[in-house]
C-alpha cells in the first residue's frame, strides 16, 4: 500500500529550515504592494475630482509652487540613488562606506521633510480651501508620514549596523528598508506629477 | 537553527488552558483564539439581529426607537462581517494551513499574534460606541456619504468616528494576517508539497488572502477620506460642495464586493475537504476546483459596480458590470458541479460536518441563483434596497459561509481538542440551524419582491405575514447556538478521546497527534501524492462511521 506521506526523508530539512529573513524578502514586497493600493485610491480620487471640477484652486491662486517642489523632488530622487550605492557597498562588505551613504540618505530625507514643512507654512491656502486644499494636504501629508517612517527605519538600521558583525552577510532588514525608501520615492514622483505638473 | 524541540501533547505547556489567554505565537493557539473571539462577537451580532427581528415582528415601532434601530442594524452588519466571518475564517486558516502544508509554524508568528489581538480592540471599540453621547454609527455597514458625514451631535468622538477607526484597525489586522498567510503558503510548504498537491482549502485561503491584500486598502483609503470629511471639514464626498459621493461608492465596493469572496472562498475550501472525506471519494476535478479559486478572485475584482446599478451609474457601465458579474458564475459553478459529482454515487456518511457541508452547498445554490438575478440590471433596479437583497446576501453569509464554518469546526474539532464532539447534539444543532435559517431568510425574498424596503423599523401591515415567519425563524436560529455551545464546552472538557485521524481522511493535518504537538510534526513529512486519494488504497476506504 502506498502511503501519501513518507516521513523521515532527508529532503525534510530543506524548506522548513529556510532562514526567516527569506520570508521577509517575500512578505515585505507584498505588503508594499498592498499599501500602494491606498495611494492608488487617493490618486484616483484626486484625478476624478480634479477632472470634474473646472475651478480648482481658491480665488487668487493659480497653481502650486513648482520650483520649490522640484527642488524637493531632486533631493528625494538623489537620496534613492545614494541608497542604491549604500546597498552596493554592503553587498561588497564595505561597512564604513555603507554607513556613510546610509546616513546620507536619511539626511536627504530629513531635508526633504524640512522642505515640506516650509512649503506648508508658506501655502496660500489651508485644508479648508475646497478640494485643492483638502487633496493637497492629504496627499503630501500622507506621503510625508511615509518619508518620516522611512527616516526612522533608516536610523534604526544604522544603529544596528554599529553592532559588530551584524551585517556581515548582508541583512534582509537593510533590503526591506531600502525597498520601502524606493517605494516612497516612486510614490512621490507620481504625486509630484499629479499635484504640481498637471 | 536546526535544533527543534518537540513537546509532546502531555506536557503542561500544551494542555494548559491559560495559554489561550496569553500572547502566544503558536499558530494553533492563535487559531483557537480567533475562533472563540469571533464566536463571542457572533453572539453579539446575533443578539442585535434578534432585537431587529423582534422589532419587525409587528408593523409598528414598538421595541426600540428609530435611531437605536439604525444603530442596531449598522452594528449587526459590521460585527457580523468584521468580527465574525473574517476572524472565524482567519482562525480556521491559521490553525489548518501550516498543518496542511507540513510547516512547523507560520512565516511571521509575532505579526500573526499582533493581528489577532487587534480584533478584540475593534470589537470593544464598536460595542463601547453604544455608550457615546452621540450613540453608535447609524449609517449602515456601508456608511455611505452624505448620510455618514452628517454628525448631528457635533461631538468629535462620535459613533461614525469610532466606526471608521474600528474598520481601519480591522483592516490593518487583516493585512497583517494576509501577508502572514500568503507568505506561509508560498514559502513554508514541506518537501514535495507542490501547488497541485495542496488541499483545496489552502488554495481557497491563498485566493481569499490575495484579495484581502489587493482590495482591502481601497476601503482603508475610503475610510481615511471619509474621516477627513467627517472630522476635518473637507468635502471629498460632499455632494453639496465640489465633492462626489459616488467616488466613495466605487472605492467601497472595489473592496466590499471581493470581500464577499474573502468570506465565501474559505467556505468553498471547507466543503472541498469535508465532502470527499464523508463521501469516501476523491474530489472531482481537483485541479480545476483549485484553479477556479484564483479565477474567482480575479474576476471578483472586476464586478464591483453591480452594487451601484441604482446609483446614477451610466448605462455603458451598467452593461459592462452586468456582464462581468455573470462571469463569476462560471468558476463558482465549476465548484458546485465538482461537489455534486463527488457525492454522486458515493457512499455518504451523514456526520454533523457533512450535514453542514451539504446543507451549505444546497443553500449556496439558491444564493447563486438569486445572485445571478440581481446581476441583471432591470431586476436589480426593481428590488434594489428591498429585503430581496437582504435575503440574498444572508443566504450567502449565513446559510453558506456560516454553515461552512460550523462544518469546519465540527470536522476539525477532534484534531484541535483531541476529543470527539457529541454527534447527537451536533445533529440537533444542524437541524435547528437549517430550519431556522430558511424560515428566517427565505421570507425576505417574497417581501422584497412585494416592495418592502430594508433598514426600516416599521412597515406597512400588508407585509406582516412573512415578517412573522422570518422573526420566528430568527428566534429558532438564536436558540440553535445553545446546543452548539453545550456540545463544544462539554466535549472539550469530557469528550471521548479522539484518535489522530477519526475520519480516516487524507491530508497532512491528520498525520499528527490530536491535538498536534507544539511544532506540529515530529519530522517534516515529504509529500508524494495528490490530495484526496480516497478509494485508492484499502486503508483509506475505511468507513468513517465505524469508529
Ligand atoms: C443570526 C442570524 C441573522 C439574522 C437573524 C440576521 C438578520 C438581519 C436583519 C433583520 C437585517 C436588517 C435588514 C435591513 O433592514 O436592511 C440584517 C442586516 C444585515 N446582516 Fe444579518 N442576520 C443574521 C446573520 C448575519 C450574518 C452571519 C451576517 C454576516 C456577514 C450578516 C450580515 C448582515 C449585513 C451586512 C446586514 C446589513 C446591515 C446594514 O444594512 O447596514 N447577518 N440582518
Ligand atoms: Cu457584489
Amino acid at each position: 500500500m502506498e502511503s501519501p506521506l513518507d516521513s523521515g526523508n532527508s529532503l525534510s530539512k530543506n524548506l522548513n529550515s529556510t532562514p526567516k529573513r527569506d520570508n521577509l524578502a517575500f512578505g515585505f514586497p507584498i505588503f508594499l504592494l498592498s499599501e500602494s493600493i491606498i495611494f492608488v485610491s487617493f490618486f484616483v480620487t484626486y484625478a476624478l475630482l480634479r477632472w470634474k471640477n473646472s475651478t480648482w484652486f481658491p480665488p487668487g491662486v493659480s497653481g502650486l509652487d513648482i520650483p520649490r517642489a522640484a527642488i524637493n523632488t531632486v533631493i528625494l530622487v538623489s537620496s534613492s540613488i545614494v541608497l542604491y550605492f549604500a546597498e552596493r557597498a554592503i553587498a561588497r562588505h564595505k561597512l564604513v562606506k555603507f554607513r556613510r551613504l546610509w546616513l546620507l540618505t536619511a539626511a536627504l530625507g530629513v531635508i526633504f521633510l524640512i522642505g515640506q514643512v516650509i512649503e506648508w507654512r508658506n501655502m496660500p491656502f489651508g485644508l479648508d480651501a475646497g478640494l485643492a486644499g483638502a487633496t493637497f494636504y492629504l496627499l503630501t501629508g500622507f506621503h510625508g508620514m511615509h518619508v518620516f517612517t522611512g527616516v526612522v527605519l533608516l536610523l534604526y538600521m544604522y544603529g544596528r549596523s554599529l553592532v559588530p558583525g551584524n551585517y556581515n552577510a548582508g541583512h534582509q532588514g537593510v533590503s526591506a528598508v531600502s525597498l520601502f525608501w524606493h517605494f516612497v520615492d516612486v510614490i512621490w514622483i507620481i504625486l509630484f506629477m499629479l499635484l504640481y505638473i498637471w | 537553527m536546526t535544533n527543534i524541540s518537540i513537546k509532546s501533547a502531555s506536557e503542561p505547556e500544551q494542555t494548559d488552558w491559560k495559554r489561550y489567554f496569553s500572547f502566544s505565537t503558536d499558530h494553533k493557539v492563535i487559531g483557537v483564539q480567533y475562533l472563540v473571539t469571533a464566536f463571542i462577537f457572533f453572539l453579539f451580532g446575533g443578539l442585535f439581529a434578534m432585537i431587529i427581528r423582534a422589532e419587525l415582528l409587528t408593523p409598528q415601532l414598538d421595541v426600540v426607537n428609530r435611531s437605536l434601530y439604525n444603530g442596531l442594524f449598522t452594528m449587526h452588519g459590521t460585527i457580523m462581517i468584521f468580527l465574525w466571518i473574517f476572524p472565524a475564517n482567519v482562525g480556521l486558516a491559521n490553525y489548518l494551513v501550516p498543518l496542511m502544508i507540513g510547516a512547523r509554524e507560520t512565516a511571521f508568528p509575532v505579526l500573526n499574534a499582533i493581528a489577532f489581538w487587534l480584533i478584540p480592540v475593534v470589537g470593544i471599540l464598536l460595542l463601547f460606541s453604544f455608550f457615546l453621547p452621540s450613540g453608535t454609527a447609524q449609517a449602515g455597514w456601508w456608511s455611505y456619504p452624505p448620510v455618514s458625514i452628517q454628525n448631528p451631535s457635533g461631538h468629535l468622538i462620535n459613533g461614525e468616528f469610532i466606526w471608521l477607526l474600528a474598520v481601519t484597525i480591522s483592516g490593518v489586522s487583516s493585512i497583517m494576517g494576509g501577508v502572514n498567510l500568503v507568505t506561509t503558503i508560498v514559502r513554508m510548504r514541506a518537501p514535495g508539497m507542490t501547488f497541485f498537491r495542496m488541499p483545496v482549502y489552502v488554495w481557497t485561503t491563498l485566493s481569499a488572502q490575495l484579495l484581502q491584500l489587493f482590495c482591502l486598502p481601497a476601503l482603508t483609503g475610503a475610510a481615511i477620506l471619509l474621516l477627513f470629511d467627517l472630522s476635518l471639514g473637507t468635502d471629498f464626498f460632499s455632494p453639496f460642495k465640489q465633492g462626489d459621493p459616488m467616488i466613495y461608492q466605487h472605492l467601497f465596493w472595489f473592496y466590499s464586493h471581493p470581500a464577499v469572496y474573502v468570506m465565501a472562498l474559505p467556505a468553498f475550501g471547507v466543503f472541498s475537504e469535508v465532502i470527499p472525506a464523508f463521501a469516501r471519494k476523491p474530489l472531482f476535478g481537483y485541479k480545476t476546483v483549485a484553479v477556479s479559486s484564483l479565477l474567482i478572485s480575479g474576476i471578483s475584482t472586476l464586478v464591483w459596480a453591480h452594487h451601484m446599478f441604482a446609483s446614477a451609474t451610466p448605462n455603458w457601465m451598467r452593461m459592462l458590470f452586468m456582464a462581468t458579474s455573470m462571469l463569476v458564475a462560471v468558476p463558482t459553478g465549476i465548484k458546485v458541479f465538482a461537489w455534486t459529482a463527488t457525492v454522486w454515487r458515493g457512499k455518504l456518511h451523514f456526520k454533523t460536518p457533512m450535514l453542514f457541508a451539504l446543507g451549505g452547498v444546497a443553500m449556496f445554490l439558491f444564493a447563486g441563483i438569486t445572485g445571478v438575478m440581481l446581476a441583471a440590471v432591470p431586476f436589480d433596479i426593481h428590488v434594489n434596497n428591498t429585503h430581496f437583497v437582504v435575503g440574498h446576501f444572508h443566504y450567502v453569509v449565513f446559510n453558506t459561509v456560516s454553515m461552512a464554518i460550523y462544518a469546519g469546526i465540527y470536522y476539525w474539532f477532534p484534531k484541535i481538542t483531541g476529543r470527539m464532539y457529541s454527534e447527537g447534539w451536533g445533529k440537533l444543532h444542524f437541524w435547528l440551524t437549517f430550519i431556522g435559517a430558511n424560515l428566517n431568510f427565505f421570507p425576505m425574498h417574497p417581501l422584497g419582491l412585494q416592495g418592502m424596503v430594508r433598514r426600516i423599523a416599521s412597515y406597512d401591515p400588508q407585509y406582516t405575514g412573512w415578517n412573522i415567519v422570518a422573526s420566528l425563524g430568527a428566534f429558532l436560529l438564536g436558540m440553535s447556538t445553545l446546543p452548539f455551545i453545550a456540545n463544544m464546552v462539554s466535549s472539550w472538557l469530557r469528550g471521548r478521546k479522539a484518535p489522530n485521524n477519526p475520519w480516516n481522511a487524507t491530508g497532512l493535518e491528520w498525520t499528527t497527534s490530536s491535538p498536534p504537538p507544539l511544532e506540529n510534526f515530529e519530522e517534516i513529512p515529504t509529500v508524494t501524492l495528490e490530495p484526496y486519494s480516497y478509494g485508492e488504497s484499502h486503508r483509506l476506504t475505511t468507513d468513517p462511521s465505524s469508529i
